[in-house]
Parts: C-alpha cells; sequence; structure tokens
C-alpha cells in the first residue's frame, strides 16, 4: 500500500529526515517509536503533504502512485489520513460544515452525489456513537475550546467519516488519560479491515497494549534504526532508547 | 486639480446662491439650524489629511469633482415600487424608499406600521409634526467638530424620518433602501432623524445602493435618540459601485437602560467614511457597535467611531472585523471615552483584519480616554494573514485549498454576521458575505438584501 524509498527531507537547509524505508501492506498496523526529536512527525507531515518540509531524495508511492507531488487535498481523497498530534482550533468553522465539506469532497473524487442532509446526519450519528464523542462536540466550532483529549477523540472522529485506506496517528495519546485513551483505542480498532493500514506514531508503549500493531519501527536521528515485532515495544519501555543511541553510536 | 479652499468655496457660493431652494419647505427651525452650520463649514471647510481625525481618508479627490446637486425633489420617471421587491423569503420588512437622498414621493403607504408610528420624509415632519422635529433635529449631530457634518447641516433637505411613539414595538423591520439613480455625476445630502421613545423597539436595516454608473458622492447624517428602555437595532449595507463615494455620519444618543445594537457591513464601494457616535447618556445602557468590511481593488473604507461613555454603569462591545485583497486600504479609529463620574463602566473594543495580498493596508487606532477610576476597559487590534496551519489542516482532510480558504475567510467575518438579531437577515448576509468573498460581486448594482432589478 505504502513505499517509501530512502526519503531524505529537509527543513529550512537542515536534514531531519536520513533516508527512510518503509513497506506498508494493507491490514498492517505499524508503530514508529523514538526519542523526541527523532523525525517522527515530520515524516507524519509529510506523508500528509505539509509543504513546509523538502523532500531531497527518495520517494513515496502510495498504491502505486507518486504521491511527492501531491496536493494534501488530493492525498487525503486517495485514502491518506492524518490524525495531527496536535490538532487546530478553527474559530467559526462548525464541525458539522466541515465534515459535511470534506466527505462530500472525497465522494465527488469517487463519482458519488453528495450526501442529503438527512444522509449526512445519519452518518455523523452513527460515527459518533462509534467513537463515543459527545454530541455538544460536534456542534460547536471545530476543536475550539476542546480538551486535549476531546481534541484526540475528534480526530478520531474525523477519521471514522472519511474512512481512509492509510491513517498515520501522530501522536494521539499525548496528555489522553487513561479513559480517552481506550476510547481512542477502541475506535481505531473498530475501524481496523483487511484493506486498510494504521501506522501510529507514538512515544510511548500503553497505546500499543490497545492497539496491537504488527510491526514495530524505531526511528532514531531521521532513519529506522531497528524494526521487529509488538515485543520490541516492551523492550522499549522497559529500558528506555538509550541503548538505541548506544547501540547507534557503536 | 482644485485646491481645498476653491472647494470650500463653491460649497459656500452654492449655499448662498441656492438659499431661496434650500429654505423653500423646511420649517424655519431647519433653515436656523442650516445658517449656523454653514458659518461652521466655513471655519472647518472640507476635512483634509491635515485632520487628525481623516489621516487616513483623503477626501479631496472625492470632492473635486463637478457634481450635481439637487435641491429640490426631482420626480422619478419610474415607479420605484416596481422596480424594488424584495425577494428574500422570510424577510418580511416595511419598506421604505429614498432617492438620492429624498423620501421618495410615491412611497407605498406603511399601513401595517402600529399607531402613532410616523415615516416620513424629514422636510414633511419639520412642518408637520414640529414638536417632535425641534426636539430633535440637530441636537446630537456635531457640525461644530465636523467638516462634512456641517456641510450636511446646511445642505439638508430630506432624508427619513422615523417616530415611534412610548411603548411601541415595530415587530416587522423597517427596511430603508437608499437609492442612487442618476443620469448625471451626483452629490446627494441625506438626512435622518430617528426618535425612539420611552420602552419602544424598532429594528431598521439601511441598504446604500447604486443603480446608475455615474460618479456619486454621498454625504449622509444620521441622528438618533433612544429614549430610557428603548431597544434599537440599525444594519446598514454599503454595495455600491468603485465610482462612489459614501460618508456616512451616525449620532446616536442613549437614554438610561436603552439597549442599542448597530451593525455596518461595508462590501463594495469605493471610498467608504463611516463616522459613529455614540452617546451613553443615561445610566445602565448598552452599546453594540459592530462592522465588517471586506475590500479588494483600490477599495477604501474608513471606519472612526467614538463611544462617549457619560454616565456609570453602562456596557459597550465594540467590534469591527475586516478581510482585505488586491490594494485596498481600510483604516479603524476606536475612541471611547469615560467621563470623570461614568463610574462602573465596561468597554470593549476590538479590531482584527484579515490581510490576503501584500499591498493590501490598513492602519487601526484605538483610543482610551479613561478619566474615571473603577472602570473595566479593553481594546485589541490584531492585523493577520491567513491561518497556515488551520489551512493545511482542512486540506489534509480533502477540502481543495480554495475553498479551505473560502471556509477560513468566512469564519472570520461571521464572527460579526452572528450578532444579526434579525434571522432571515443573518441568512442573507451570510450568503452575500460568501458570494462577496469568493471574488464575485453580489449581482453588479442589486439590492444587498437581493431585491429584484
Amino acid at each position: 500500500m505504502l513505499s517509501i524509498k530512502n526519503l531524505h527531507v529537509s527543513i529550512d537547509g537542515k536534514e531531519i529526515l536520513k533516508g527512510i524505508n518503509l513497506e506498508i501492506k494493507a491490514g498492517e498496523v505499524h508503530a514508529i517509536m523514538g526519542p523526541n526529536g527523532a523525525g517522527k512527525s515530520t515524516l507524519a507531515a509529510v506523508l500528509a503533504g505539509r509543504d513546509l518540509y523538502e523532500v531531497t531524495e527518495g520517494e513515496i508511492t502510495f498504491q502505486g502512485m507518486n504521491i511527492l507531488d501531491m496536493a494534501p487535498e488530493d492525498r487525503a481523497k486517495e485514502g491518506i489520513f492524518l490524525g495531527f498530534q496536535y490538532p487546530i482550533e478553527i474559530p467559526g468553522v462548525s464541525t458539522v460544515n466541515f465534515m459535511k465539506t470534506a466527505v462530500n469532497e472525497h465522494r465527488k473524487h469517487k463519482g458519488l452525489d453528495p450526501l442529503t442532509a438527512s444522509d449526512f446526519l445519519k452518518l455523523m450519528r452513527d460515527k459518533k456513537a462509534l467513537v463515543e464523542i459527545d454530541s455538544k462536540l460536534t456542534n460547536r466550532s471545530v476543536n475550539e475550546g476542546f480538551s486535549g483529549g476531546e481534541k484526540k477523540k475528534n480526530e478520531i472522529f474525523q477519521m471514522a467519516m472519511l474512512e481512509p485506506k492509510l491513517a498515520i496517528l501522530d501522536e494521539t495519546d499525548s496528555g489522553l488519560d487513561i479513559d480517552a485513551l481506550r476510547v481512542v483505542a477502541k475506535g481505531v480498532n473498530k475501524l481496523k479491515t483487511a484493506d486498510n493500514a494504521t501506522i501510529i506514531i507514538t512515544h510511548y508503549q500503553r497505546l500499543l497494549d490497545y492497539i496491537v500493531p504488527d510491526v514495530v519501527h524505531v526511528l532514531f536521528d531521521g532513519q529506522i534504526v531497528k524494526t521487529a515485532g509488538k515485543e520490541l515495544a516492551l523492550e522499549l519501555e522497559e529500558k528506555g532508547y538509550d541503548w538505541i543511541k548506544e547501540e547507534k553510536g557503536k | 486639480m482644485a485646491d481645498i479652499n476653491t472647494i470650500n468655496k463653491d460649497f459656500v457660493d452654492l449655499f448662498e446662491q441656492g438659499k431661496e431652494l434650500l429654505e423653500n419647505g423646511s420649517s424655519d427651525h431647519m433653515n436656523e439650524t442650516r445658517e449656523k452650520a454653514i458659518v461652521q463649514f466655513q471655519e472647518l471647510g472640507v476635512p483634509t489629511r491635515a485632520n487628525e481625525n481623516y489621516k487616513y481618508t483623503n477626501l479631496i479627490p472625492a470632492f473635486d469633482h463637478p457634481y450635481n446637486v439637487n435641491l429640490r425633489y426631482m420626480e422619478v420617471d419610474t415607479d420605484l415600487n416596481d422596480i424594488f421587491q424584495c425577494d428574500v423569503p422570510e424577510l418580511d420588512t416595511n419598506m421604505v424608499l429614498l432617492t438620492n437622498g429624498w423620501y421618495y414621493g410615491n412611497n407605498k403607504v406603511l399601513t401595517e406600521l402600529p399607531k402613532g408610528v410616523i415615516v416620513c420624509g424629514v422636510q414633511e415632519a419639520s412642518v408637520k409634526y414640529p414638536e417632535i422635529f425641534n426636539a430633535h433635529y440637530g441636537k446630537y449631530a456635531k457640525p461644530d467638530e465636523d467638516g462634512i457634518v456641517a456641510l450636511n447641516t446646511a445642505l439638508a433637505k430630506d432624508g427619513l424620518f422615523i417616530y415611534v411613539p412610548k411603548g411601541v414595538v415595530i415587530e416587522r423591520p423597517i427596511q430603508v433602501v437608499n437609492l442612487l439613480r442618476s443620469d448625471r455625476d451626483l452629490m446627494a445630502t441625506q438626512r435622518n432623524l430617528f426618535v425612539i421613545e420611552e420602552n419602544a423597539q424598532v429594528k431598521i436595516i439601511v441598504c446604500d445602493h447604486t443603480l446608475t454608473h455615474h460618479k456619486y458622492l454621498s454625504n449622509s447624517v444620521t441622528e438618533v435618540n433612544v429614549a430610557p428602555n428603548a431597544v434599537f437595532d440599525l444594519y446598514t449595507l454599503q454595495n455600491q459601485h468603485l465610482n462612489s463615494v459614501i460618508l456616512n455620519s451616525t449620532f446616536i444618543r442613549q437614554d438610561k437602560h436603552s439597549n442599542v445594537l448597530t451593525t455596518t457591513i461595508s462590501l463594495y464601494g469605493g471610498t467608504i467614511r463611516n463616522n459613529h457616535h455614540v452617546l451613553l447618556d443615561g445610566e445602565h445602557c448598552e452599546n453594540n457597535t459592530y462592522g465588517m468590511y471586506l475590500m479588494d481593488n483600490k477599495q477604501h473604507v474608513d471606519n472612526f467611531t467614538s463611544i462617549d461613555h457619560a454616565k456609570p454603569n453602562c456596557l459597550s462591545n465594540e467590534h469591527f472585523k475586516g478581510v482585505m485583497d488586491g490594494e485596498a486600504t481600510a483604516a479603524f479609529a476606536g475612541r471611547i471615552n469615560v467621563r470623570r463620574d461614568a463610574q462602573k463602566t465596561l468597554a470593549y473594543q476590538s479590531n482584527n483584519n484579515l490581510l490576503l495580498s501584500d499591498d493590501a493596508q490598513i492602519n487601526s487606532k484605538p483610543q482610551l480616554i479613561i478619566e474615571a477610576d473603577d472602570v473595566k476597559c479593553s481594546h485589541g487590534a490584531t492585523v493577520g494573514q491567513m491561518d497556515e496551519d488551520a489551512l493545511f489542516y482542512l486540506r489534509a482532510r480533502g477540502i481543495d485549498e480554495k475553498e479551505a480558504r473560502q471556509m477560513l475567510m468566512f469564519a472570520f467575518a461571521h464572527e460579526i454576521i452572528e450578532k444579526i438579531r434579525v434571522e432571515p437577515l443573518k441568512d442573507r448576509i451570510d450568503a452575500l458575505v460568501d458570494t462577496r468573498l469568493r471574488g464575485e460581486i453580489s449581482k453588479c448594482n442589486t439590492c444587498a438584501i437581493a431585491c429584484k432589478n
């Protein structure tokens, strides 16, 4: 589904990603772990198409398409979803209007007619139940005045609405209390099918108790330095990242 | 180009030569006020940029033009009632037409107004209702402080008069349609007087617009007295062509426990100057002064506001927002005056601007003069570009860049629109603003509230 080859990325002339290689197949859950500053969020943003970053080398193909030249909205419509580490507050834009526009853009891309108002509301209702998000939140402006946990739940709600093929969840667990974490994990698990894939970017192993990854990668200093099964996450939790740094330093 | 002295002298000459026409049909009170005003105008003249209050708006090019001036009512060759039929389904209003500053002679009689309510031309009111008229006309405007107000007072012949008696609530808004329609370049002088008596309520919607493509200079002054416990809304929609100059001065006096909301929306126009003066002249008044301007090309808008807290325990909220594109320029000046015994005043002000191009300009100037010591006042001005993080967030959900920008601009403007207290008007303005922000003019010269043309 996703293939990243020798990806080098810079911002303001400083190289952040230094040759990333990653293959993800449909039905898989990959966790990308690593210390702060390793380049995890940069990788997520580059996949979603943020133009602050410059790709200096390498390629990213998603479902056979070279996505590097595609606008963020086109990537989204092809099925890439980024769950933001820091979801943006947008005062004045209602969640309903935002989601209706987004869903209908996706439908247009697939050659489908826009949803009727009642079908759309029904879809909203179903998905809200799925991710246990409060109706009050979707009646407000996007993320405005939401708590950290509410913002993260809202990301999963949007993911449920858009049904992406590849979801990239950037530190969705950071700042979440255990209850919100369970809700978020439950939502992600419910949305998982044999046809989609998930990348979970996290600093800690806790989320991975609830969303069990098939593969765990360690990103360190702009490169993937270790790839193994889910047991790697536990090892990292126990030993921290220092041993990776030492191993890398040798 | 004529210099300012020539322009000023021309107006004084016009006054002297046209005196007979000016005085004809106006009451003595109106004419006495006129005489004083021309003396004031001779002292003040048309304000230039040397005047601190007009630093950002150069009126000389606006005035330096051979306009026609009508000192008497000109018959209209077609029935304007047929041209203007408001087609907003839910916006049920009492409509009144004015043409080039004059009360339209064939206005339909407003039969459904409650008893005692008066809606007519100012000239007619000055003669027919001298008790009401003389008690208020010329009492709130300040021709001694601003040359264009003096000029208006000197040349004023007509405009709209509305009287709402004590305790009367007019439920359907009164919609005032100001038409500029001429076969020659025209300067129009309009003078309005609204008198809202104790415990009365009325909402007035004013739509200014140009029907023909001539160059217009419109200099209007509106005086409003809001008596104790009265509630008054004034919505002004400015939607003219690029060759028009709109000078719009409003003076509102509020008595105790009154509640006023004004929203001034500048959608389109060549040069717009709004002078907005509020005097809170009784305790426990609430005043809400809102404005929005959407400017592109080389359009210019200048909102000059003054909220005067003369009595204790009043609340004022002031918020102006602007979206500026192209080479448009805007200015905002917000003066809040809290007088020495106006204790427990709450006065809030903000001005936020979104600049979409490198060449658009905004000058924002808050000015708080606080002489009381137990008050809460705040002010803030922001000028910024589109929030790139928000833009990316919307795009990352599949919304294309153009639409995402549109959503963000609309959201920015909506904060002002949502304050409107007439639901169908709110929806209509939402739609107009949406169209306007998409770079379309709401159908060249049609009514800002979508009248058939």
